[in-house]
């Protein structure tokens, strides 16, 4: 199926991605262009937080794409997101080089700190950018393969399914939290001082990470909308609501979930790696049961099964954590409790689906009076 | 009628598509022997031998809970037995393979429940359970040939749901379900139908619809089909096959059978 085609017959993604492009845009625009004295101007600071809802609508699409049209509910894809972010976190620790605290060339401060010697094996590489970026796919990618081989191939499903992805994050977040581990423990990585011998300080690398995370997302939209539109698309769907109908007309079933639970695992991956640049640090935090949770409840919100309703929820319910945090942060956690539960009970199809039926009502609305 | 019998020409085996070897030379199609089946000590199926000739259209009939629709989960993988062999033609041993793989083999089934996929729409429902490489890859880059639309627009026209093509699957009638399902089965071509409680639910037209189209698949294809509608039986059986109690109780025509002393007891439960 030719892109172009593709776009053009799905409605709501044109406006998706005229309406990211716009936003991309200006928000840029606003903050390189506009003189800092001007009321129009954006701060970097804003950029920057536009920049990580960008890359948590990334992430909440690859979620999507197993919840909402695969039906395997995860609670896991914080731990390949976060698994992304550290392969990327690894390679700007690396170029801090001599430029640490302890001034080491070779070892990150937090190893230094360790008394260790030298570079464990694992970190090795990732000096370089192309096998950091390599890892980002990789890693994550790996991990939902074997993962999810083992999980599907025992036909574990449902809310099983469920706990033990819960279990794995959290089993992540433990290992990540020891400093043995040798990913500087439960301070993670941080103080990043460039990225491709840019400054990570200066406006003109904000912007142009923020832009690209922007173009990410528009693409991770459009590969994901290929593949819900392909024949595989509506397989999976088949999968979702009549799992073992769906072995019965000859399709390899487990071969089905584990494709489409590794292509979100390295989506949410990229996420991750866009992510840390952007706010500066990774740490075990990412891998908590709760982000997990979280991400799950940015697609109810939105609306699962329909791709930009996961981005539409990301954006807002990380904008409403943003001024809930600011406000009240000591509520935050019941309002998005709340949130979840009158979400669930009163609006099953998400901020998408009360506009689909607004919109059909105030359609019929129109037809009956022009037929008056 | 001809609309029925059309079907033969969307079912031929010549689209390359690979699927082990069946080998039929020696007559049957399908063998089983011995099969048990026991769920928590109680014996669903047991020690049942039964074979289906090629071609052959084969009526099994029997009370509730006779083993009938276990016998079908066996044969389509959905089951394992405890003990005895299950054979598709000379050579593929059913045991060792999976249900997409059987099902890929040239086995259909008609479920007793219709199972369509409700949120796709009948068009969808047919393109999913067209027979063709199944396999990931290719699933994601599949682009509908025409003479692939051509089968599915013969197979809506076939079981009378052309005007319906577009609607959702979930939000046809009983009897249309039923008649979707069908459709599907016939996009898979297998070379073995087995359908459980086809007419189930069903009109009297729509049954005989249904009587129709089953006779005119025996003959290229061998049909299974168990039902409790003796009326339905007798329109299209030749051979029926009475299962009591996990086993073959007899076997013969309909009227053979039907004046078989044992049946009368088991059906009349004197
Ligand atoms: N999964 C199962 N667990 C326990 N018992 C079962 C199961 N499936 C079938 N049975 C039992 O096996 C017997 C045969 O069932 P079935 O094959 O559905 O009969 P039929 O289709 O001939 O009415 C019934 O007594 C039924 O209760
Ligand atoms: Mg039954």
């Amino acid at each position: 199926m030719d892109l172009a085609n593709l776009v053009a017959q799905d409605r709501a993604g044109k406006v998706f991605l005229t309406v990211l492009t716009i936003a991309a845009v200006s928000i840029s625009s606003l903050n390189l262009l506009v003189p800092e004295s001007s009321a129009l101007h954006l701060s970097t600071f804003t950029v920057t937080v536009a920049g990580k809802y960008l890359s948590y609508a990334l992430l909440a699409l690859a979620v999507d794409l197993v919840w909402g049209y695969c039906g395997i509910l995860s609670l896991g894809h914080g731990a390949f997101f976060a698994l992304g972010g550290y392969a990327m976190g690894m390679h700007m620790m690396r170029q801090i080089g001599e430029r640490g605290v302890y001034g080491n060339a070779l070892l990150p401060d937090f190893m230094v700190f360790l008394n260790w010697k030298e570079l464990p094996w694992y970190w090795l590489g990732f000096d370089h950018f192309c096998f950091a970026l390599l890892m980002v796919v990789l890693v994550p990618g790996a991990l939902a393969c074997l993962f999810g081989w083992l999980a599907f191939r025992s036909r574990v499903t449902g809310v099983y399914l469920s706990i033990i992805t819960q279990a794995l994050t959290y089993a992540l977040m433990l290992a990540f939290f020891r400093n043995e581990m040798g990913f500087g423990g439960n301070n993670g990585l941080t103080d990043f001082k460039d990225i491709l011998g840019c400054n990570l300080q200066k406006d003109g690398t904000r912007v142009a990470i923020f832009l690209l995370t922007a173009l990410s997302l528009g693409v991770g939209y459009v590969a994901s909308r290929f593949v819900v539109a392909s024949k595989m698309g509506r397989v999976v769907t088949a999968i979702r609501d009549a799992e073992s109908r769906t072995r019965f007309i000859g399709y390899q079933v487990e071969h089905f979930k584990l494709w489409i639970f590794v292509f979100s695992a390295v989506m949410a991956g990229i996420a991750g790696a866009l992510y840390v640049p952007q706010v500066g640090i990774i740490n075990p935090s990412e891998f908590s049961p709760l982000n997990s949770l979280e991400l799950v409840i940015w697609v109810a919100v939105g609306g699962r099964g329909t791709l930009y309703g996961a981005v539409l929820g990301a954006v807002l319910v990380n904008y409403a954590k943003t001024v809930f945090t600011g406000v009240l942060p000591e509520v935050w956690l019941f309002a998005l409790g709340g949130l979840f539960v009158s979400v669930t009970l009163f609006m099953p199809d998400g901020l998408v689906g009360l506009a689909q039926k607004w919109f059909r009502v105030w359609g019929l609305n129109l037809k009956q009076r022009s037929n008056a | 009628m001809n609309r029925v019998v059309r079907i033969h020409d969307t079912i031929d085996d010549s689209d390359g598509v690979a699927s082990p070897e069946l080998d039929t030379v020696h007559g049957p199609i399908l063998y089983l022997e011995d099969v048990t089946v026991s769920f928590d000590g109680f014996r669903a199926l047991n020690l049942l031998s039964l074979y289906i000739d090629d071609g052959e259209l084969r009526c099994i009939i029997g009370p509730n809970g006779a083993g009938k629709t276990t016998m079908m989960d066996v044969i389509t993988g959905k089951t394992r037995p405890d003990q005895g062999t299950v054979f598709f033609g000379q050579t593929i041993d059913l045991l060792q393979l999976d249900e997409p793989a059987i099902a890929q083999a040239g086995i259909g089934r008609k479920f007793q429940k219709p199972s369509v996929f409700e949120q796709l729409n009948v068009f969808e429902n047919l393109e999913l359970a067209m027979h063709t490489d199944k396999r990931v890859w290719p699933t994601l880059f599949a682009r509908l040939q025409p003479a692939q639309r051509e089968s599915i627009a013969e197979v809506l026209e076939t079981v009378g749901l052309t005007a319906q093509r577009r609607d959702r699957a979930g939000s046809l009638s009983h009897g249309q379900k039923q008649w979707l399902e069908i459709g599907m089965l016939l996009m898979q071509k297998p070379k073995l139908l087995l359908v459980d409680e086809p007419v189930a639910g069903m009109t009297h037209q729509e049954t005989e619809r249904t009587a129709e189209l089953l006779l005119s698949l025996a003959g290229k294809h061998s049909v299974v089909v168990v039902e409790h509608d003796m009326e339905f039986v007798r329109s299209i059986a030749r051979k029926v096959t009475v299962l009591h109690e996990g086993s073959v109780l007899t076997e013969g025509t309909m009227d053979e059978v039907q004046n078989h002393p044992r049946v009368i007891e088991v059906y009349l439960g004197a």
